[in-house]
């Protein structure tokens, strides 16, 4: 495993481009394009303000930035340095800007939520969306990128529209039966569309590509309700997170619950596997010692490392109770990612936030827990092969794949508390963000196999 | 013991108390029964005595003897007295008396002994039984104390289950309340949400029309130049036409996905019924014979049948491609009853088998394993001498048929054979000499008979030569006198006697039918001609009179 050295960042914006031949970073106003294998700046391009936001387009042509501050999006070319392109919103504010599926036009949503209005790149033509719904995800593509639904609420009640993204000619318009729309989400074969209600109403509604509603599931009343969702990529399983620290399993031919999975703070099952993180004391060498000590020893010294260790079943984990009286409280299952062979699903429960549980959908049987020192900040799946990468906000790197898990110190000097990461699309390498620096982590094929702690 | 009766006996006044002391003792024994057995039977030597001395002195002997006397009869003894009224004491009988009232004591002495045993042992009987009593009593106390203590225990519990009861009703009560209260809070927080949503979309119009109105010339899009399309294609205006490819497309969108998705569960449908009907296969293969054990099955009978049926009807090719209702349903009906006949089946084999453990073996269907085990041993030792056998006789046989053995042998044996036929032929040649004994002994007497024939016919001619000369001569003289009754009779009587000769001759000779005329060459030439066919004429089976047949018959073949 080699690693980049680091670079700097803000806010957390670093992206690979779709053709994995670029990366992507900002800094403060500066948009900087580095080549994936060199890491050799090849553009730089200087924004009005600080940037909050980059997105490649689909064809890794163009990248948008927006600012939402000023209310302005930037777009560059990578073909034509030169060619530059400005959206203003003016008054009316920036909340939110993303990239049509085609790459060539931006759709902004105002403050407010008052409208989303879709910038061509192609024509002069604008369209505007009235009534968007104000919430976590109101827009979403399909994988083809043929349509797009959005979310509206008009007279206090909630709608869908879809809209076929090569003429944006609306296609089905349907209300839905929440009270308040939190989400929706395309399932990867794009016939099917998921829209659940807020965490005060389990509910979660199933529409088909022509606007019928397929099927309705609710699994309790009263109690806060879904946290998040995911479906497997082959559409086949949609599994939902809640706040009652289950996760259920829906199947595709009878949209009914197959399963669900407990995320207790005691593993009693002797078919589980719970990988637990555990320092090993530094070695230090006594004569190296000298007086201001250099930046390397000190971060040698202070950097610790942890190694794998199997612990015995049953395993009890850190369980932390939530004050009752906050709103959205860190309890339920708040992160959920299916592999791409659609054969694990990793999930983290708020309310142990140390343990990643990795599930067996083959089986529907709890696999693997990684118990890690420092509560998980994020995990994902490589886009290739079932091998998951988490982080925990100090700066190593965890690897878990079916052979094993490793736990890899990044070699910096100072301080890296990986925050993000994120993967190349080919999986050959990936970005670790903190706050202030990413670096990237070039992994080789039979790397973990190598490394791996039986 | 007590029913002695008083006797008052006059003259023994001074006796009379100890006799009524002893009746009297006697009367009061019953009550003190034991202490009386033990003094009763037999007085001490010493007060016998005094007794007998006490109840018969030299005064009044003859008194006594007349009480004696009167008990005595009255007892039915016979009198003791000689006559009946005389007073000569009859001494044999008194003999006879006394020992009659020892037997009689003896006997009263064994009952008494009887009595005594049976008096003890019902008293201990007695004992024991009231020493069950007693326990028994003890125990029902126990038990009655016992069954008072469950009971409060039982009033505890139930007590306790009604308090449980109650509590889970009160909290039941209390979380339907909750729930109430929950459902009128979230609608009261609907109600209130819509109201400020409103109020909030109110503003957002209006902000809108602000924006609006300020026709903000920053609101537009600066681009050095415009972007082709991704895919290269020129922008197309939106019309009914696009509108509908549009409707088209996503219908072939979701059409194509139901397709997959049914082409896969039709994929998996039909893998599924194959594990199935492989399943039922070797489930049927799996359970018995249905035939052995009709009576058990009665109740599976027409199940069973149907199965049958069903399994011709289901292994059909077309049936599987069908996926309606009733297939389906038939196909797990099926299964299942199947499953039930083998889990009954394999349940019978367990229940077997642990009987057989445990050693009840009753059933006679059943075999225990060793028995079965020294079955088969025995049938095969038979079967390995069999297949000995059969080898060595093979061997045997093959030896027989190929042996390539020197001259010698093969001329012995050659000889051998041929020695049984020989010794055959000369029993028959035997017997055939015989048989040509008695037919030349025949044919001489025959010859000899034709000879003799012969010459009577030559003597008879010349007779008939002079009869006829003179008849000649006396029909010339006696013409008119009688010629016609005599010649004939004559005649016939020659005739017949000739008749009767030749048919005497005939009839010993009736089987040589074809004798007549030169017999006697006849005869020489058969002879010639047995001697030529010996072999022949010996072989056929010689009978007595039908010779001369067979050997026509010989002729008539040879002939042929």
């Amino acid at each position: 495993m080699d690693f980049s050295e680091l670079f700097k960042l803000s806010g957390l914006l670093g992206r690979f481009s779709p053709d994995g031949k670029c990366l992507a970073s900002c800094v403060q106003y500066r948009l900087i394009i580095r080549d994936v294998n060199t890491l050799q700046i090849l553009q730089l391009y200087t924004c009005l303000d600080q940037i909050q936001y980059i997105e490649w387009s689909s064809d890794s042509l163009f990248i948008l930035c927006a600012m939402y501050k000023r209310g302005i999006v930037q777009v560059w070319s990578l073909e034509q340095p030169d060619w530059h392109c400005k959206i203003d919103e003016g008054s009316a504010g920036l909340v939110a800007s993303c990239w049509s599926p085609d790459g060539r036009h931006i759709l902004n949503t105002t403050e407010f939520h008052l409208r989303i209005t879709v910038w061509s790149l192609c024509t002069k033509s604008v369209s505007y969306i009235k009534y968007p719904k104000a919430c976590q995800q109101g827009i979403a593509f399909t994988k083809d990128g043929r349509y797009m639904a959005v979310a509206e609420r008009r007279d206090c009640k909630d709608f869908v529209s879809l809209f076929v993204c090569s003429n944006w000619q609306l296609l089905r318009h349907f209300d839905t039966e929440t009270q308040d729309l939190f989400g929706i989400e395309w399932a990867p074969n794009g016939c099917v569309l998921a829209v659940w209600d807020t965490c005060l109403e389990y509910k979660i509604l199933l529409y088909s590509l022509d606007g019928r509603l397929l099927s309705t599931y609710q699994a309790y009343e009263w109690s806060l309700g879904i946290k998040s969702i995911a479906w497997s990529p082959s559409s086949q399983f949609l599994a939902i997170g809640s706040y009652d620290e289950k996760v259920r399993i829906l199947n595709h031919v009878t949209w009914k619950k197959i399963t669900e999975f407990e995320h207790p703070a005691t593993v009693t099952n002797t078919k589980t596997i719970v990988y637990k993180e555990v320092e090993k004391s530094p070695s230090v060498e006594t004569e190296r010692f000298s007086f201001p000590p250099t930046r390397a020893l000190a971060s040698s010294v202070f950097s610790t490392q942890s190694k794998y260790d199997i612990s015995q079943v049953p395993v009890s984990f850190q369980y932390i109770k939530p004050v009752a009286d906050r709103a959205n409280p860190k309890m339920g299952i708040g992160m959920l990612a299916f592999s791409p062979d659609n054969c694990f699903l990793a999930t983290k429960n708020d309310n142990i936030p140390n343990a990643v549980w990795i599930w067996d959908i083959q089986k529907l049987k709890l696999f693997v827990v990684l118990e890690q020192l420092c509560a998980i900040q994020s995990f994902q799946w490589d886009p290739r092969q079932p091998r998951l990468a988490v982080c925990t906000g100090n700066s190593k790197v965890y690897l878990w794949s079916p052979a094993g898990c490793v736990s890899v110190q990044v070699p910096t000097e100072g301080d890296f508390q990986i925050v993000s990461l994120c993967w190349h699309p080919s999986g050959d390498s990936m970005a670790l963000l903190s706050k202030d620096n990413f670096c990237v982590c070039y992994l080789e094929r039979e790397e973990l196999c190598r490394q791996i702690f039986p | 013991m007590g029913d002695w009766k008083t006797v008052t006996v006059p003259v023994l006044s001074s006796d009379s108390k100890n006799i009524f002391q002893y009746t009297s003792e006697k009367k009061i024994s019953p009550p003190n029964m034991n202490s009386q057995v033990l003094r009763l039977p037999l007085p001490s030597s010493k007060s016998m005595h005094s007794f007998f001395s006490a109840f018969c002195t030299e005064e009044n002997i003859e008194q006594s003897i007349s009480y004696l006397n009167r008990e005595l009869t009255t007892l039915g003894f016979p009198s003791i007295y000689a006559e009946s009224k005389g007073k000569e004491l009859n001494l044999i009988s008194i003999i006879n008396c006394m020992n009659e009232l020892l037997v009689l004591q003896h006997k009263n002495l064994r009952a008494q002994e009887e009595v005594e045993m049976q008096h003890l042992k019902l008293g201990s009987d007695m004992d024991h039984l009231q020493n069950c009593y007693a326990k028994l009593k003890e125990q029902l106390e126990l038990s009655k104390r016992e069954i008072v203590g469950l009971q409060e225990r039982d009033r505890q519990l139930q007590s306790k289950n009604r308090n449980l009861h109650q509590l889970l009703k009160n909290e039941k009560d209390e979380v339907q309340k909750l729930q109430n209260i929950i459902s009128s809070r979230a609608t009261q927080y609907n109600h209130d949400m819509k109201r400020k949503e409103r109020e909030y979309n109110k503003l957002k119009e209006r902000l809108h029309q602000l924006v609006m109105n300020k026709k903000d010339k920053k609101i537009a899009m600066e681009v050095l130049n415009y972007v082709g399309r991704a895919d290269g294609k020129r922008g197309a205006w939106r019309t009914d036409k696009t509108e509908a490819r549009n409707e088209e497309q996503m219908y072939k969108v979701l059409l194509n996905d139901y397709e997959q998705r049914q082409k896969q569960l039709l994929l998996e449908n039909a893998e599924l019924k194959k594990v199935l009907q492989q399943m039922k296969k070797e489930i049927i293969s799996l359970l018995p014979p249905q035939k052995q054990k009709p009576k058990e099955r009665s109740e599976d009978g027409p199940v069973l049948s149907d199965l049958e049926e069903d399994i011709g009807e289901l292994n059909k090719e077309n049936m599987w491609e069908l996926s309606c209702e009733t297939v389906r349903e038939q196909l797990t009906n099926s299964i299942r009853k199947q499953w039930r006949m083998l889990k009954n089946h394999v349940e019978k084999l367990d229940n077997q088998v642990s009987r057989v453990h445990s050693g009840t073996l009753n059933d006679k269907d059943v075999i225990s394993r060793e028995d079965h085990e020294l079955e088969t041993e025995k049938l095969e030792l038979e079967i390995q001498q069999c297949k000995e056998m059969i080898k060595t006789q093979q061997q045997l046989l093959q030896q027989q048929l190929m042996s390539p053995c020197d001259d010698d042998t093969t001329l012995l044996l050659q000889d051998c054979y041929l020695l049984e036929e020989r010794e055959r032929l000369q029993e028959e040649w035997r017997l055939f000499q015989e048989q040509k004994k008695n037919f030349e002994k025949e044919r001489r007497s025959f010859t000899e008979a034709a000879i003799r024939l012969g010459l009577e016919r030559k003597a008879f001619e010349e007779d008939r030569g002079a009869w006829l000369k003179q008849q000649f001569l006396s029909m010339s003289t006696d013409y008119k006198q009688s010629e016609n009754v005599t010649t004939p009779s004559a005649f016939i009587g020659t005739s017949d006697q000739d008749n009767r000769v030749v048919n005497s001759m005939s009839q010993q000779k009736k089987p040589h039918c074809m004798l007549s005329g030169p017999i006697s060459a006849e005869s020489c030439q058969t002879s010639q001609y047995i001697s030529h066919n010996s072999f022949n004429a010996a072989l056929k089976k010689p009978a007595g009179d039908s010779k001369p047949n067979q050997w026509e018959e010989s002729d008539k073949e040879e002939t042929e």
